[in-house]
């Protein structure tokens, strides 16, 4: 039951061109931004959309002709595409129905698969009757009823508020660790992939631009995305032993490196100062105040300069500070702190 | 206040011909009128030939707006347009076209005649084909439009769960549309059953057969105003009942 | 709200252009005694064919007048007449028609009896199913269609046929319906007037004597509401006259 699937979908002003490979049992997260791709890759796993080029191989067996209602591939779509009118249970019994079960049959698997959603009690409702947790807990039964080989989840829980999704999230990973076959999700979500998948393989422009588990994800990151999205400052430049120059400003960090490379720091690293600091940071450089917003407990400063730059602040330095856009400021960075990687 | 002003005018122009029935009707005699078997007759003929003529453009127009809808052909802009032909043609010359194809001179009719002894003018199928050749389009455009409404991702979530392209259409799509498809039937029964002119161009005015309430209130009109406007009342009573009671259950609920 | 006035705007235009097109011609004087304007005449439609000659006829018997047909069923023209309908001359094909519009008071001078038709049987050119009776519309291969008793034709008809057994597949609304039927070969026979059956090429008529019992005499009247009574005093004349006459024998009709 392992995926091996190269999908290759031309259209005018975009192409997809990426290799996917999942192993039974494990839960792969696609993640990208929007416009990435990721939703052309899963509707053309489910034979949604027709491939340009490439394979889908699901078990050995060869699915890129294979039309959709052929492939043993369930999905829980982004809105989840319930069947409005048709009840919870009759909604989870059409795939087994359609895969030649009789109706008795088919309603006694939907009843199994509402009990272990927890909604056995709201198996006669109609999809309107439901709350947005409770639909996408059918959408998910109603995909895992017809046993896939393989699961794909467009954004599972992007439809629902932030209280009912860590909810939804703890179980949907409980009924993923259960699925025997492989899953493919889908997510622009960083906190879904990382909670919710054994590997994430991230998608820019069509392209996979970086693959791996969540702490090599997160420890190296390749892209400004992937970099945002883990939350740190990432530059590239050229490495000469422990510096990493980043057009004019030239980064001491922690690694040696070479050649083209990564230089990294979370925004917690950076300190700011009204002039030049005399400290141990062997990083500082004048910078201006963009913006600031709240981020968590501290505040969150971008500033422009020679590089982009984030930096997280107490509001106890920020009041100090008495940061305002337009503002001038010292930024400075421990050497320590900068990880450096090859390119 | 200003979207009210005209919406009240063509209110009023729309309601107050029927006040002028209701005002000149002959309510004196008005029961007696209605109990002449002649009159049932032709309400009873009206019913089921406009029932009928529905039901055939059902069969047919559903498909035909899934065509239009769903597939992507060439030529489908002239289709679409053939479509409604029969909404811009006037019906007395629908009649004479059908008479052109299923006459017994006809394209088909004389085939029809000559292999299986079928005619269609002047019998009670002839007034069903007329109603339903009038009354296609208003199905047609209706349930097209729901179509062209409906998500289609429905239908892909039906694929993904094992249903082929007829399981779809007919456990998805249909009653995903239900309600185009409901109030297109209605239209479409509405229009046939005040069809006059393509029937009685093509199945003649034959009482008990082929004379439906409108030929009759035409003819009635030849001779007596006060019945004409007693046997519309009729048609119009019994039509607003009959629709009242499908659009409480189908297209509402 | 202004794309609304605007709206308003060019309704109230398009009905006052409306209203203009009734308005706008040149109203003749009444009491003048020249015989000029717009003469408006209602007028059986199986006149058609005459009237519309004898119509450029009186045009060019009497400069500056313009006769206006409008041709449909007499009994529709006499309810359009009697609703009041702005019509200088009435010609009906029937007596009852033009008695509804005398009873409201809506002829000036009487009606006059004008020409007779008479009613034959219409079968396809070449007449192929042989028929030269009324008897023969009874046998059982003949389809026959009929007007409907309501109308002219189909009371003439129904005077005509008796007591024979004939059973028609329709009882059309007009005379020209039910020709139209013989001329797409719909049915093999139909009553018609003589006159109809005179004007298509496509059929042939096979007189009976039976017809004889029911012949549709036709009257006009000038009317009392129309806007040019001297124009249709002058019309009525014309149409009564051996230039009128010559013309609607031509077409088949017979002198009263």
């Amino acid at each position: 039951m392992s995926l091996d699937a190269h999908l290759v979908v031309s259209r005018a002003a975009f192409t997809l061109d990426v290799a996917l490979r999942a192993e039974p049992g494990e839960v792969v997260a696609l993640l990208g931004p929007n416009g990435a791709g990721k939703t052309t890759a899963l509707r053309a796993l489910a034979g949604l959309e027709p491939l340009s080029g490439g394979h889908v191989r699901l078990s050995g067996r060869d699915l890129t002709r294979v039309p959709p209602e052929k492939r043993g591939v369930g999905v829980v779509f982004q809105d989840y595409l319930l069947f409005s009118h048709l009840s919870a249970l009759d909604n989870v019994a059409f795939g087994p129905r359609r895969r030649g079960r009789t109706r008795a049959e088919a309603r006694g698997i939907a009843a199994a698969w509402l009990d272990r959603v927890g909604l056995a009690a709201f198996a006669e409702r109609k999809p309107r009757k439901l709350s947005g947790g409770q639909q996408q807990r059918v959408a998910l039964a109603r995909a895992l009823a017809v046993e896939p080989e393989l699961l794909l989840l467009d954004e599972p829980l992007a439809a629902l508020d932030a209280r009912t999704r860590l909810d939804t999230r703890a179980e949907l990973h409980e009924h993923l660790a259960k699925h025997t076959g492989a899953t493919l999700l889908i997510t622009h979500d960083p906190l879904d992939a990382l909670m919710l998948a054994d590997r994430l393989v991230i998608v820019e422009d069509g392209r996979i631009v970086q693959e791996g588990d969540a702490a090599e994800v997160t420890a190296r990151p390749r892209t400004d995305y992937i970099a945002r999205l883990v939350g740190l400052n990432l530059y590239r430049g050229r490495g000469d032993g422990r510096t990493v120059a980043v057009g004019d400003l030239v980064l001491h960090v922690a690694d040696e490196v070479s050649g083209e490379s990564y230089a990294a720091f979370p925004p917690s690293a950076v300190t700011l100062h009204p002039a030049r600091p005399d400290g141990s940071a062997r990083n500082a450089w004048p910078a201006r105040v963009a913006g600031v917003q709240r981020h968590g407990d501290n505040l969150r400063v971008r500033l422009d300069g020679p590089v982009e730059l984030a930096a997280d602040v107490t509001p106890a330095a920020a009041a100090h500070l008495r940061l305002s856009p337009g503002q001038e400021v010292w930024a400075a960075v421990k050497a320590a702190q900068v990880r450096a990687y090859r390119y | 206040m200003g979207l009210l002003v005209p919406a009240l005018a063509g209110l009023l122009f729309l309601v107050l011909p029927l006040v002028g029935l209701v005002v000149r009707a002959p309510w004196s005699t008005m029961p007696a009128r209605l109990a002449e078997p002649a009159v049932l007759d032709a309400l009873w003929l009206s019913v089921r030939t406009a029932t009928m003529a529905t039901a055939v453009c059902l069969v047919l127009g559903v498909p035909l707006a899934w065509l239009l809808a769903r597939a992507d052909f060439p030529g489908r802009r002239v289709v679409r347009a053939l479509v409604t032909v029969p909404l811009v043609l006037p019906p007395v010359v629908g009649g004479v076209a059908l008479l052109l194809v299923f006459g017994r001179r006809g394209l088909i009719g004389e085939w029809l005649d000559s292999a299986f002894g079928i005619t269609l003018p002047f019998t009670t199928a002839g007034v069903v084909l007329a109603e339903a050749f009038v009354a296609m389009p208003f199905l047609v455009i209706a349930v097209e439009g729901a179509l062209r409404g409906a998500d289609t991702r429905y239908e892909e979530a039906a694929a993904t769960l094992g249903a082929g392209r007829w399981t779809t259409f007919t456990r998805v799509t249909l009653p995903l549309v239900a309600p185009g498809v409901a109030a297109g039937g209605v239209l479409c029964w509405a229009r046939a059953l005040g069809e006059f002119g393509a029937t009685i161009t093509f199945a003649g005015n034959f009482p008990g057969r082929t004379q439906t309430m409108p030929l009759a209130v035409y003819l009635a009109l030849e001779t007596d105003v006060q019945a004409a406007i007693v046997l519309s009342l009729l048609l119009l009573a019994v039509s607003v009942t009959i629709l009242a009671a499908l659009r409480d259950k189908w297209v509402s609920g | 709200m202004k794309p609304l006035r605007l709206m308003a705007v060019a309704l109230a235009a398009v009905l006052a252009f409306a209203a203009c097109g009734t308005k706008d011609d040149p109203a003749p004087q009444s009491g003048e005694k020249g015989v000029t304007g717009p003469v408006t005449v209602f007028a059986a439609a199986s006149l058609t064919e005459a009237f519309t000659t004898i119509g450029a006829d009186f045009e060019k018997a009497h400069p500056g007048t313009k006769v206006t047909f409008n041709f449909a069923g007499s009994s529709a023209l006499a309810t359009q007449i009697n609703e009041g309908a702005p019509a200088d001359v009435f010609a009906s094909a029937a007596p009852k028609n033009m008695q509804t519009v005398t009873d409201a008071g809506n002829t000036k001078g009487g009606a006059k009896v004008f020409v007779k038709n008479q009613l034959v049987i219409a079968v396809a050119k070449g007449n192929p199913k042989g028929i030269t009776g009324l008897a023969d519309l009874a046998k059982p291969d003949v389809k026959v269609a009929l007007c409907a008793e309501q109308v002219p034709c189909g009371a003439a008809a129904k005077k005509a046929i008796g007591d024979l057994k004939i059973t028609p597949v329709t009882l059309e609304q007009d005379v020209k319906s039910a020709l139209s039927k013989v001329k797409l070969g719909e049915v093999d026979a139909a009553l018609v007037y003589r006159t109809d059956a005179k004007s298509s090429p496509d059929v042939d008529a096979v007189e009976f004597p039976e017809s004889a019992s029911a012949i549709n005499e036709y009257p006009i009247a000038a009317l009392k509401n129309g806007p040019n009574a001297a124009g249709a005093g002058a019309f009525v004349a014309y149409v009564l006259s051996e230039a009128g006459r010559a013309v609607l024998l031509k077409a088949g009709f017979q002198a009263p």
